[in-house]
Formats: C-alpha cells, structure tokens, sequence
C-alpha cells in the first residue's frame, strides 16, 4: 500500500460545522408543530408512591397532556438491561420508564408534561402533586448489602443484583505461600460523565405510517432503534433513529434511557412531534453514573519481588436498576483484567453487582478497566515498599516479555500483541527518572514534597469478537459493517454503522479510504449515525470505532477495488491476471500507458455500458467484519505532583503518557485522546465525585458542587508513542479512546501517595481534595 | 416586553416574556442554534455571546436585559465562508473534539485575545476557565488560542 495520507495529522472534516455554529445536535432539531416535555423526578431517593393528581398541572397555560406510570400500562414496555453476564444469578428486575408504585432513586421519572413551550412544561411541573411515603433509603454498595439494609426490589434478596466469579491459576495455594501479601480498600467514588451536550430526544410519530423517528443522543443508534422498538412495541423497520451530531458521550449515551421512551411515548400518544432535553441538574441525577466500587484487594508475591497472585472482593453499585450494559462493567470488563501488562499465574475477581438507592451506573470512560488498572498498579506500588524496591524496577521485574500474535494469561483471555518494556523506557527516558528520585531526595530535606507515580497498563478494547459478546451475555453482536459506493463522478460515500461523537470518524475514515483507493480525501464523504442510511452496526464505544469500524471498511474497500480492477482489465482488454493496481489505477502489467483510474472505472460501473459477463452494474460493495479477537492497547504513564502539606494541595507539575495503540492514522487525533483521557483520569483522583447523604439526596447536583477539570488545573500533557500492530485486523491498529482514563488516575493516586510517603500517609479515598489530605497528614502528625 | 436587539449586524424587534433567557431567545426565537445550553449555573460557559463588546453567559442573562445591545454570536464572528483567526487556529489545533462546548470557548477566546494580545499560557488558562471542555484536556483549546493570539498579532 502506498501511504499518503494514512498517518498524517490533517484536520479534521467535523470542524468547520463545529466553529461556525452550523451544527445541528438533538435539542438544536424544530419541527413544526413541536411541542416540549418536562418530566417530574422524584424528589426522594426511595419512596411509596401514595397518589399522583396532575389536574392543575393539566389545566396549566399551555399544557397539552400530562401522563404518569399508570397512562404507560400496556403500552411502554419495561427499560431492558441488555448485558447479563453468565452464571452470575443476575436480578434483572423491572424498570418502568415512569415508576409506578415505588421511586427508587432521586432523579427517578414520576410524570410527564407536554406543553406548548419548554417555560409552561416546567411551570406545569410544579404543579403536579405527588402522595409519597418516604422509605429508608442505602447508597454505599457495600453497605447495602449487610443485613438490614432497606431493600429495593422484593426480586434481589440484599439487594444482591448479581454475583460473578472469574478466576484463573490457584489463587488460594499462591496466597497461602506467599512470602508477602499487601493489601487493600478502594473506594471508586461514583462519576458523573458530564457530556457537555445534556441529553436530549425529539420524537415524531406518523400515525398514517405507524413509523417512529427519533433524533437521539446516542453513541449507538442502532442498538437505541433496537430497544426502542422493544419497549415502544413499534417494529424496528419502522423506526428510524438520528444521532449525527453528538455532543460527547464517555459511555453516558450507550444507554437507552426512560427519558427518550417516554418522549417517543408522548409523541405517539399526541401524534405531533415532541423534543425533551435534560436541564443539566436532571442530567446529574438522571443520566447514568460511573464506578462505585468498594474494593477489597489483595496481591501476593514471592520476597524477590516476583508477582504471583491478585484477587479481589468488589460491591459494585449498579444503581436502582440496570441499565443497558451495567452488569457488564464490573464484571467482563474488570475482572479478566487483573494481570495488566504482567506475568501473574492466578488472579480471582468475585464481584457482587448492588443495588442502592442511587442513580443507575453504567459504562464511563474506561469503564471497568480503570478500576483493574487502579487495583493492580495501586497494589504493584505498595508491594514496592513493602519490599522496599524501586517501584519501576519492581514492574520491568513482572513484565510479560514481547509477544506479536497472542499470549494468554490467568483470566482465560489472549492479549493480542504487545511490547511492554521500549515504551517504558521511553518515558523513563523523557522525564529522566533517576534525576527525579534525586531532586525529590532534595526536596525532601527542604520539607518539600515531590512525588512520581508511574504505572504500565494493558487494557482491554475494540469491543469485540460476537462469539464472545454471546458467551459473556451481551445482548448484541460486536461486529461492524460498512457500505462503500462510488458515485459516477468518481467521488465515494462510505455508510458506517458506529457513531462517532466527538472522535473525528468522519475525518480518520476518509482517510483509510483515501490511502487504499487511491482518490482525494476531499472526494470521500463518511456517513454514520441515522439508522435510515447507514448499515447495521453496534456503535461508539469500548474503543471499538477503528479497530472494528474501519476495519470493515477496508474489507469493503478492497471489494470495490477488486470489482474495479476486474472491470479495468475488460475495458483495457487485458487478462485479468495482467491488471494491477498502483497510485489510483489500474493499468497493464508492463505498460503503465495502458491505464484506468478508478474515477473512470466509478463512471462506466455506473452507466453498465460496458460490463464484462456476469458482472453487476455499479461500483460499490458491502463488508461485515466480525474480529477474532479484542484488542489490547497498552502503555506507561508518568505523573510528577507536589503536595503542599500546610494545605493540602495537589499540582500536576508533570503528565507523560506514553501510549501504544499500533498504527496510527491520524496523529493528532490520536493525542487529543490521549489528552482528554488523561484528564478525565485526573478528575476522578483529584476533583470528582458523586456525594450523596444518608438519605440518598444527591449533594453534587450541579456543576457549582461536581467539580469537574477546568483550564487551569492542569498542565500540557507530554505524549510518547510506540507502535506494535495488532495481528488481527487488516489496519493492525487498537483503540487509544480510554487509554489516557485507563492509566492516569492510578499514575496520579501514585504519585500523590508517593509524595506523602515521608508524612506516614499512605491511602486516602478519592478526590484527593485539599481538605482530605490535610486532614491525613494532620492524623499521621497526631496534631 | 418588546425588545430591540443588534444580533449579528441585523436588527430585531421582538416581543418577549420577561422571564425569556438570553440564550433561548437567540436560539428559538432568531433560530441561532450555534449558542449552546451546556448547565443550567452559569459554570460551564457552552453559551457564551458577546454582549456590547464584553462576554456574557446568555444562559444567566434575560433577553430583556439584551434590549438596546449588539450582540455577537458564533454564527456572526466572521463573515459567510471566512473564518475568523480564532476559529482557524481552534481548526488548525484540534481545539474541539464533540464541538459542543466550541461556540462558547471561541467567544471567550476571542475577547480574551482582544484584551490582552499577547498572552501567556498561564493567562489563556486562567481567562477560560469559565469554560467547561470534557473532550479536549484542554490541552489543544489552550494551544489554538496561543496560536490565535499570535496570528492576530502578525
């Protein structure tokens, strides 16, 4: 393949839209004759629900209809979860999209409004009165679990959602001899992905039709038409969902949320069109958290330093209820993830899903992984100072050495490629280590403290083989399509079936299809996100877009290239054997004279004048793409923190992020990624975090108390880049949308921990805010 | 209320219930949709306009307030198919990901830039931090402002 643009930082195709205002995401849609929907939540996290009179809000100015659980009887089916792992007991319990007779969490839909405008929905809203009898409500998943805690769904016992064991190697006979065993309690606070586009649903229903169209927020609109159609009961051919501009997602838009149902329900009950759009408050307790794990950790190792065992007891926190690919965050993509990039023979994750009286969680940046990374690094490191080694020679010393094509570890899954210890070294390198150690030694003297975290990571993406989407209960196919079409003009429009939402698709696409056809990047239009024109596909998410997205692309690109040569050598009146392909055309083997571009042959395709036997007119083909295997991007990260112990404050001085995701096609998009990521990490360990009281009253309500990273909190990230290819997809490449997530809250927790290490302190429970870590150096002072 | 507003160089006369938001009087009653709802407490900046030469939150502004004013959007910032130099370097940068808090940053960016021509890093930082980006890590928004800064200088 001759490389032009495959590789090169171009800008991005989505920005002109996007800096000029002419976009056009979900709440920016208006059709004539839209009315609004407001929908009252609940104000209490559990709650009986006594009785519901909406007769003022009905004869409010403006209102059109209003309707609670009981209109949606017989009519709006339960909210599906759609991931339910294995053998694990799992409680999928009912989810009505307005609750009916119980609330279960602050934030839960109670009624709907439809007005003429957004102002008179939300006046109505305070007009609805609702009978509750409060219950006592749990949050904290462990805690919910003990006995006596308030129950949530008479199906779930303890409100046990489910329990799932993975376990690989002899984690009880590696325990029982170790020389050394650390030990550990994470608390993964609960996330709140915080997209800057709020959710938002236009719904339009054609009764003449019996057809449903949906703009949705959503990172996967054809699992959103999917479910839609379960829970409307419209068939799927007869809904057509839109999601072409969205504005960030992190996982938060995988779900198929009560919200967008019930404005499909309201549009079918009005037969008008019908737009919700989440206030940013209703986004806080009704969109899907992330995390909430409270971990109990362990690793084992021999006194050398050689690690020999990992395992863990984890509540996870699923929220009231299940959303559609809860149970499988903590479970497939956390616990088969225990042996990160190195060489453990046995790990044990034994994960109890809760249910708590707390906004759903579901898949958030990472999702999973962040916590396995977190649980092994933060462990590898207090295994270094129990066994008083250097904690970078402690990982060089466990590092599965280089493999290309599949190495299995303890879990039972097969990591595709990987070269864990050149990237290391790079970034060792780049912020010269031992020059670090040595000015925190002097600082120290000073009363200064530095500290360095650094951490490797493997992880686990490009959601994945179907097979084993099958196996490990989710229920989809993780394969993609894509459709590939030459106009007569020579210009190609690709139809893909993921959805990108920020990640530049559009642009990165063009450019696969530029390299391998040989025609101008500006001649290849990308489109995605409308279930009307686009291939079936599973979405946006779990880094997948390009290592399984494009991936089917190139199959169908190379069909029209074949097709296209196959056609050239009729017109040239060559042997097909004799036609080969170079820079756009075909021509004869030892004549080049003799050529056809594929511009030429999209036009004579088109007009079937002259078509060799047999052929089919038009110059376009189809390919599915389902990948053997996931794949494994891997790296090691680098964070350099001060801590100021007289008040507790945390500066990132330094962010080094050194990160392998195999070939790279566009360069520049890669690192924005890996910048974003990182600092999503950052928030988690520094800043974030979902408080709620006693009661189940969510405190971090709004941006003014969930502090979420601004501009200044954090400084350049320094991006380093090795490059091993993934041997089983056409491109070679792996997913690089998580990494940064993945990596940079264990890096950063690291680094904090380190650099308090000479105070006595060793774990505070995330955010590390000023206020905690003042507070545990002052404890370890005994002042 | 009827009210008069210069939005984009073109005048307007509406009326508007008082209690009508800056933000949902630019994009439902003239249709200028590039200005962004991204919270509902004035932190997150996705709708910021420029207001009579200054930067307001149009989220945390009535359009009744906006009554006599120029008012500059997004889709005003340069003439039909040119781009003003902030927009380029937030293209040339990759200063945008999902694109929905990009209205809001380039309109910050911008008057930031008008005041203090030649800002360091510390400073771009500062002045955007009214801005909420959950993309970029910030780290290319700061880089295309910089840029910005220097090409408006030169």
């Amino acid at each position: 393949m001759t490389t032009r643009i495959f590789g090169s930082g171009i800008r991005r195709r989505e920005d002109p839209r996007l800096i000029t205002g002419g976009a056009t995401y979900t709440d920016d849609v208006k059709l004539p004759g839209m009315a609004f929907a407001a929908i009252l939540r609940s104000p209490h996290a559990h709650a009986k629900i006594n009785s519901i009179d909406t007769s003022a809000a009905a004869a409010a100015p403006g209102v059109v209809a209003v309707y609670t659980g009981a209109d949606t009887d017989g009519v709006l089916n339960p909210i599906p979860c759609a991931w339910i792992p294995p053998d694990s007991d799992v409680k999928a319990v009912d989810h009505p999209a307005l609750a009916k007779d119980v609330v279960r969490y602050q934030g839960d839909a109670v009624a709907v409004v439809v007005a003429e405008n957004r102002y008179q929905a939300e006046d109505a809203l305070e007009l609805i009165k609702v009978d509750y009898s409060i219950l006592p409500a749990v949050v904290n998943p462990e805690a919910a679990m003990q006995p006596g805690a308030p129950q949530l769904h008479e199906d779930a016992p303890n409100n046990q959602a489910f329990h799932w064991v993975a376990a690989g190697g002899d984690t009880d006979a590696a325990f029982a001899s170790a020389d050394v065993i650390v030990k550990d309690t994470i608390v993964h606070q609960r996330l709140i992905p915080n997209a800057m586009e709020p959710r938002s649903a236009v719904a339009t229903w054609t009764e003449s039709m019996g057809e449903l169209t949906l703009w949705s927020t959503s990172q996967n609109p054809h699992i959103c038409r999917f479910l839609a159609s379960l829970v409307t009961g419209v068939a799927e051919h007869k809904i057509r969902v839109i999601a072409t501009e969205v504005g960030g997602g992190f996982g938060s838009k995988i779900p198929v949320y009560a919200d967008e149902m019930i404005t499909s329900f309201c549009s079918m009950q009005l037969g008008r069109p019908v737009k919700w759009t989440a206030t940013r408050s209703e986004g806080f307790q009704a969109t899907i958290h992330g995390r909430d794990h409270v971990e109990h950790v362990e690793m084992a190792a021999t006194r050398e330093g050689k690690i020999t065992a990992v395992r863990s007891v984890i509540y996870a926190g699923m929220g009231a209820y299940l959303s559609t690919a809860g149970p499988g965050v903590p479970t497939i993509l956390h616990g088969l993830m225990y042996c990160g990039p190195y060489d453990i023979a046995a790990t044990k994750a034994d994960i109890y899903g809760v249910f708590s009286n707390a906004t759903p969680v579901d898949a958030y940046r990472g999702a999973g992984r962040p916590e396995a990374t977190f649980l092994v690094e933060r462990l590898v490191d207090l295994l270094a100072v129990e066994l008083g080694i250097d904690p970078v020679e402690l990982r060089r010393k466990n590092l599965i050495p280089k493999f290309e094509d599949g190495h299995d570890v303890a879990s039972g899954i097969t990591y595709d490629s990987g070269d864990y210890e050149p990237i290391l070294n790079m970034v060792l390198g780049h912020v010269d280590y031992q020059a670090l150690r040595q000015e925190q030694a002097r600082m120290r003297e000073h009363g200064e403290y530095m500290g360095i975290g650094v951490t490797c990571y493997s992880e686990i993406c490009g959601l994945g083989p179907s097979q084993v989407a099958g196996a490990v209960g989710f229920g989809g196919g993780l394969w993609e399509s894509a459709i590939v079409r030459f106009h007569p003009t020579g210009k190609v429009n690709v139809y893909t079936g993921v959805s990108p939402h920020g990640q530049g698709e559009e642009t990165t696409f063009a450019q696969i299809v530029s390299d391998e056809l040989g025609v101008d990047v500006d001649d290849v239009g990308i489109v995605h996100g409308d279930t009307s024109n686009t291939p079936m596909g599973w979405g946006t998410y779990g880094s997948r877009t390009t290592a399984v997205g494009a991936a089917a692309l190139v199959l169908a690109v190379r069909k029209v290239k074949e097709k296209a040569r196959l056609l050239a050598a009729h017109l040239l009146e060559a042997a097909e054997a004799d036609v080969e392909y170079a820079d756009g055309k075909f021509f004869v083997k030892g004549s080049p004279d003799q050529s056809k571009t594929i511009q030429e042959m999209a036009t004579m395709a088109n007009v079937a004048w002259n078509m060799p036997e047999g052929m089919e007119p038009g110059l376009e083909a189809s390919a599915f793409y389902d990948p053997p295997n996931f794949v494994y991007p891997f790296g090691a990260h680098v964070a350099v923190v001060h801590v100021d112990p007289d008040n507790g404050h945390i500066e990132v001085k330094r962010y080094v992020a050194g990160d392998d995701c195999g070939p790279q096609i566009n360069p520049m998009i890669v690192e924005g990624q890996v910048h974003g990521g990182v600092v999503q990490g950052a928030g988690q360990v520094l800043w974030e975090g979902a408080v709620y009281d006693d009661n189940g009253q969510l405190l971090t309500g709004s941006m003014t108390d969930y502090a979420l990273p601004r501009a200044h909190m954090f400084p350049n990230i320094e991006t380093l880049f090795t490059v091993t290819p993934s041997p089983h997809n056409p491109l070679g490449v792996k997913g690089i949308g998580e990494t940064g997530a993945i990596a940079s809250t264990a890096t950063i927790y690291n680094a904090v921990m380190d650099a308090l290490r000479p105070l006595g302190v060793t774990g505070i429970d995330m955010p590390l805010t000023p206020e905690k870590v003042w507070q545990a150096i002052r404890e370890k002072q005994g002042s | 209320m009827k009210i008069q507003v210069t939005v984009n160089g073109k005048a307007h006369e509406k009326d508007v219930d008082p209690r009508t938001l800056l933000v949902h009087f630019l994009r439902e009653d003239l249709g200028l949709t590039g200005t962004k709802v991204g919270c509902d407490t004035s932190q997150c900046g996705a709708c910021v306009v420029n207001m009579d030469g200054t930067t307001v939150k149009s989220c945390t502004c009535l359009a009744v307030q906006a009554d006599g004013s120029q008012i500059t959007t997004i889709e005003g910032l340069s003439p039909k198919g040119e781009l003003d130099a902030v927009q380029e370097a937030f293209w040339n940068n990759h200063g945008l990901q999902c694109g929905y808090c990009t209205a809001g940053m380039i309109m910050t960016a911008v008057e930031l830039i008008d005041k203090n021509p030649n800002p360091t890093e510390d400073q771009v930082r500062e002045g955007l931090k009214g801005n909420i980006c959950r993309c970029t890590g910030y780290h290319n928004i700061v880089k295309a402002v910089l840029a910005a800064a220097e090409a408006k200088r030169s």
